[in-house]
């Protein structure tokens, strides 16, 4: 915990993106999380995905529950709309937000607690239902802000500090994720920006429910060896599929790539996203094999990351309901109230 | 690139800006924390350890830190170093305690000191308390010598002169006052064990055009005349006066003028008004106090009737700039311009002058006629003279005459005591741990975004009326503290242990100024372009840490550090500490000798 404000000094030389801002611009407050905590990473991440996509930060939504990661939306995008609900709830709220102003980039943010403990039903009805968003879990494996008990993401037999093992089965997120339909389905690790930051901007491009799973080591109570959550632990273990080289626009590819090694996803919007493959047997638009090939690694010991699985042209939940393209605040009251003619029209569809 | 040696005493004291660019190496930020604190008498004394004249100084200093000043770098203005150490002199208490007393026992040595300006002050006030006996002469009557003499007391009251010549005096130093030394072989004669010379550079130039000896009565040299003026043998000048220079001494001249009778005086430079010599501060106050300057005029000829001058005539001139980037003056072809006064003052450069040093005992003199001076050891090519000051370089300014004085002193004590003055003394260091708890410091590392403070001054009429009226009053302590809490603290460095790094990135993430990058190994310039922000200021060190779990290297580039701490106090496994680096650059005594 830091206890003076982050100087409003800036390098001087620092770039700018297509609106003019710095990565500054979307800074929040300073974190009061345990100093090294995973989870200021990933809001360091989360700020340089969007000054890099030049997103207007008024245009952004950033929702989360209760935990340790759900205080993060304080310490990035400080000029953007922030709710924090009630525990778990983020998914409801964020998709009532959704369904009333489609316009917004909504940021979910939640952890390994808020999201496969008590919240475990919302997230799958959330990703089910195809909500367009970014739903990011900050997974460290313990309850941090209740002094480290195992959570429900944590490996059998990985070890806490003290020395307890944890002897349940672990819930991956990604796995359900899959299986549940979404859309956009990624693994990183809080540690690795170079990784985790156009992961991020893949998933803000992409329409659907886009879920990334980052490993985020508690440095208070999980970061110990024995642990599968640790950082030596996960960049031991890491097996990175892809990278993902994030295009704003399709371009000729300019890097030298051998032949098969590339990947180019065409993302709803036009927009390309470009994978470099490390692991050459692996389709990334294939859910069932990805979930094969994920158990299997599991089994193995070791910890896949990279965009897991895409589907650009999976649609929303507003595609599937047929809603309005505008959102509710932008309707009229010739729109909202069509008349008696209307009215009766409807109902007699129903007779 | 390798780790970066850490241990190596230059390597944070570069990091250290301010007191890297002061000649005399003054811990600046250690006492900018002190006036903070309310402790001025603290703070005078570390100014009076490393530059000897704080009072002084804290008034006329050149101050070459406040270019260097990092916080010039992230925002518009410097911290205004100078006028803080005016305001631990004006505050200070107590100081006897401070001052070293010279021992009753003397060591046996005797050392002369031409000239008693600074850089001989500064070697008597560092031999004195070793034991020797120091002798300086000096052709004017009292001491201090172009701090006395040229810079008008509107700048410097004579009262802060007396103060901190007096107290170099007072410990011990005899004085031969009004005994002007005409040869330099007939002092050798008198068997000394080393002679210094801080003689200045005592001659302004001349400017020889057509009218120079007919109008010559209203004709004076800008250093001879701001002499006269502070010995009170000139008292006044014509209503209308142009000066001619665009240094300092140009800038006091105009001032005085305006104190002694001028009404329209005016400031004529050959060049362009932003070449001129004159520190920008100086500038400002002389335009501050209704004095035009006007630039690219060439003065070709003193118009006069009858030997009563009339005025100067000038050309118009351009800069023209050849294929090398070297600057010519060409006239423009526009009509000559007179501009008509009373009185001209000539303040276009001093010169060294040495007819009282015999050219066949032993000194070598360069090409320029000056005197060949080790600019290290501050030894002429006779072994037992040393130089210092202007009369060492040509003219500089009164804390590299200081800085001459300490290393000169080193030399002396050295030569004295038969050692090889080549042979110079490593400076004191440490760097201590500045946590006080886990996010304690015991600085404050919360940034000040305050601009920078300006100097209350006295109203114009009023300043104008005395020319021994002080304009400046000096930061009260409430101005001083606000302006002490803009330093940076840059003597508190950020200190990279790589074995206890996990690399979480805590400190890539804080850091305000971007200044953290955990990156592959390359080749610096490489580096320097693709880190988190460029580092494009190559005069500033990339800091180099290894010994990371994977292969990674942390590159910290020190340009625009804010060192406020937010690395460390992040850091979960104390990779990053905040540690005090204090230099004490060694003086004469027994720390500088080998045996």
């Amino acid at each position: 915990m830091t206890y003076i404000l982050k100087p409003r000094f800036r390098h001087p030389k620092l770039p700018t993106n297509a609106l003019g801002y710095t990565h500054r611009d979307y800074d929040g407050a300073v974190s009061t999380l345990c100093a090294g905590c995973g989870h200021d990473s990933i809001s360091a991440a989360i700020i340089q995905a969007c000054f890099e996509l030049a997103l207007p930060p008024h245009r952004i939504a950033k929702l989360s529950g209760i935990g340790c990661s759900s205080k993060t939306p304080t310490y990035f995008l400080g000029r953007s709309h922030g709710f924090n609900s009630v525990h778990s709830r983020m998914p409801s709220v964020l998709t009532g937000a959704n369904l009333a102003n489609r316009d917004l980039v909504y940021l979910g943010v939640s952890g390994d607690g808020d999201s496969a403990s008590i919240g475990l039903g919302q997230f799958a009805h959330c990703i089910r239902r195809g909500v367009d968003m970014v739903y990011i879990v900050e997974n460290n494996g313990v309850y941090g802000l209740t002094k480290g008990q195992f959570s429900a993401t944590a490996d059998k037999g990985s070890k806490a500090r003290r020395g307890s093992v944890n002897t349940d089965s672990p819930i991956d997120l990604v796995a359900l994720a899959l299986q549940l339909g979404a859309s956009y389905v990624a693994r990183s690790f809080s540690g690795d920006k170079h990784q985790l930051v156009p992961l991020i901007k893949g998933a803000i491009q992409h329409k659907g429910a886009a879920f990334l799973d980052v490993i985020s080591p508690c440095v208070a109570f999980n970061n110990n060896p024995e642990s599968t959550k640790s950082f030596d632990y996960v960049r031991a273990h890491n097996e990175a599929v892809n990278q993902l080289d994030f295009m704003v626009e399709r371009e000729a590819i300019t890097a030298d790539y051998a032949p098969g090694t590339v990947e180019t996803v065409v993302q709803h919007d036009g927009s390309a996203i470009r994978l470099r493959k490390l692991a050459p047997e692996y389709d990334p638009t294939d859910r069932v094999s990805a979930l094969t090939y994920l158990h299997q690694r599991h089994a193995a010991g070791e910890v896949v990351t990279g965009l897991l699985f895409v589907e650009s042209d999976h649609g929303d939940l507003h595609h599937f309901l047929e809603t309005v393209e505008a959102p509710l605040n932008g309707l009229g009251e010739t729109e909202l109230c069509p008349g008696p003619d209307i009215l009766a029209r409807y109902n007699a569809a129903h007779r | 690139m390798q780790p970066t040696d850490i241990r190596n005493p230059d390597y944070f004291h570069k990091v250290v800006d301010c007191q890297w660019a002061c000649p005399a190496h003054t811990p600046v930020p250690e006492y900018i924390r002190l006036i903070a604190e309310r402790r001025y008498t603290e703070a005078w004394a570390i100014n009076w350890h490393s530059n000897v004249f704080p009072g002084i100084l804290g008034r006329t200093c050149d101050r070459p830190c406040e270019p260097a000043c990092r916080r010039g770098r992230v925002e518009k203005e410097p911290v205004a170093i100078c006028r803080l150490k005016r305001v631990a002199a004006d505050n200070k208490g107590d100081i006897s305690g401070y001052i070293p007393p010279a021992p009753k026992q003397k060591n046996g040595k005797r050392v002369a000191l031409v000239g008693a300006g600074p850089a001989s002050l500064t070697v008597a006030r560092d031999l004195l308390p070793l034991g020797y006996e120091c002798v300086i002469f000096d052709g004017d009557a009292k001491g201090g010598g172009m701090m006395r003499t040229q810079i008008p007391r509107f700048r410097l009251p004579e009262s802060v002169t007396d103060e901190e010549v007096d107290l170099i005096l007072g410990m011990g130093a005899a004085t031969r006052f009004g005994h002007f030394v005409h040869s330099l072989k007939e002092l050798l004669a008198q068997g000394w064990d080393a002679v210094f010379v801080g003689s200045g550079a005592p001659r302004g130039r001349e400017l020889d055009i057509p009218g120079r000896k007919e109008a010559a009565d209203n004709i004076h040299i800008g250093i001879d005349w701001l002499s006269s003026v502070s010995f009170g043998h000139i008292n006044k000048i014509g209503e209308r006066v142009v000066v001619l220079g665009g240094g300092n001494t140009a800038m006091d001249c105009c001032r005085s003028s305006r104190r002694l009778g001028g009404k329209e005086v005016t400031v004529v430079v050959r060049s362009g008004f932003e070449e001129m010599k004159a520190s920008p501060w100086e500038k400002e106050d002389a335009m501050h106090e209704g004095i035009p300057i006007l630039n690219f005029m060439v003065p070709v000829e003193f118009t006069h009737n009858d030997g009563v001058l009339t005025g100067v005539v000038f050309e118009k001139v351009k800069a023209e700039y050849d294929a090398r980037g070297r600057r010519s003056l060409v006239p423009t072809g526009e009509p000559p311009t007179h501009i008509p006064c009373d009185d001209v003052l000539v303040a276009i450069g001093q010169e060294n002058a040495f007819p009282w040093i015999e050219r066949d005992i032993g000194i070598e003199f360069d090409r320029w006629n000056m005197p060949k001076v080790d600019p290290r050891t501050m030894q002429s090519t006779l072994p037992n003279v040393f130089f210092g000051g202007d009369a060492a370089f040509g003219p500089k300014n009164i804390i590299w005459a200081v800085a001459h004085g300490h290393d000169a002193a080193v030399s002396i004590d050295k030569f004295c005591h038969g050692e090889d003055v080549n042979d110079r003394p490593p400076p004191g260091t440490s760097l201590t741990s500045q946590k006080m708890g886990i996010h304690e410091w015991s600085y404050d590392n919360d940034i000040s975004t305050d601009v920078r403070y300006r100097v209350p001054l006295r109203e114009t009429a009023v300043a104008l009326a005395d020319i021994r009226t002080e304009v400046e009053l000096g930061f009260d302590e409430k101005l001083g503290y606000l302006e002490a809490e803009r330093c940076l603290n840059c003597d508190i460095e950020t200190v990279f242990t790589g074995p206890l790094c996990i690399e979480c990135d805590a400190c890539v993430d804080i850091c305000p100024v971007d200044c953290i990058t955990f990156t592959d190994d390359d080749s610096e310039a490489e580096l320097r372009r693709r880190l988190n922000a460029p580092a494009l200021n190559l005069t500033q060190d990339l800091y180099i840490g290894g010994s990371l779990k994977t292969g990674r290297i942390m590159v910290k580039d020190e340009d625009v550090c804010l060192h406020c701490g937010l690395c460390a106090e992040r850091c979960p496994t104390g990779a990053w500490d905040m540690r005090k680096y204090l230099i004490d650059i060694t003086q004469a005594g027994p720390a500088c000798r080998s045996r």
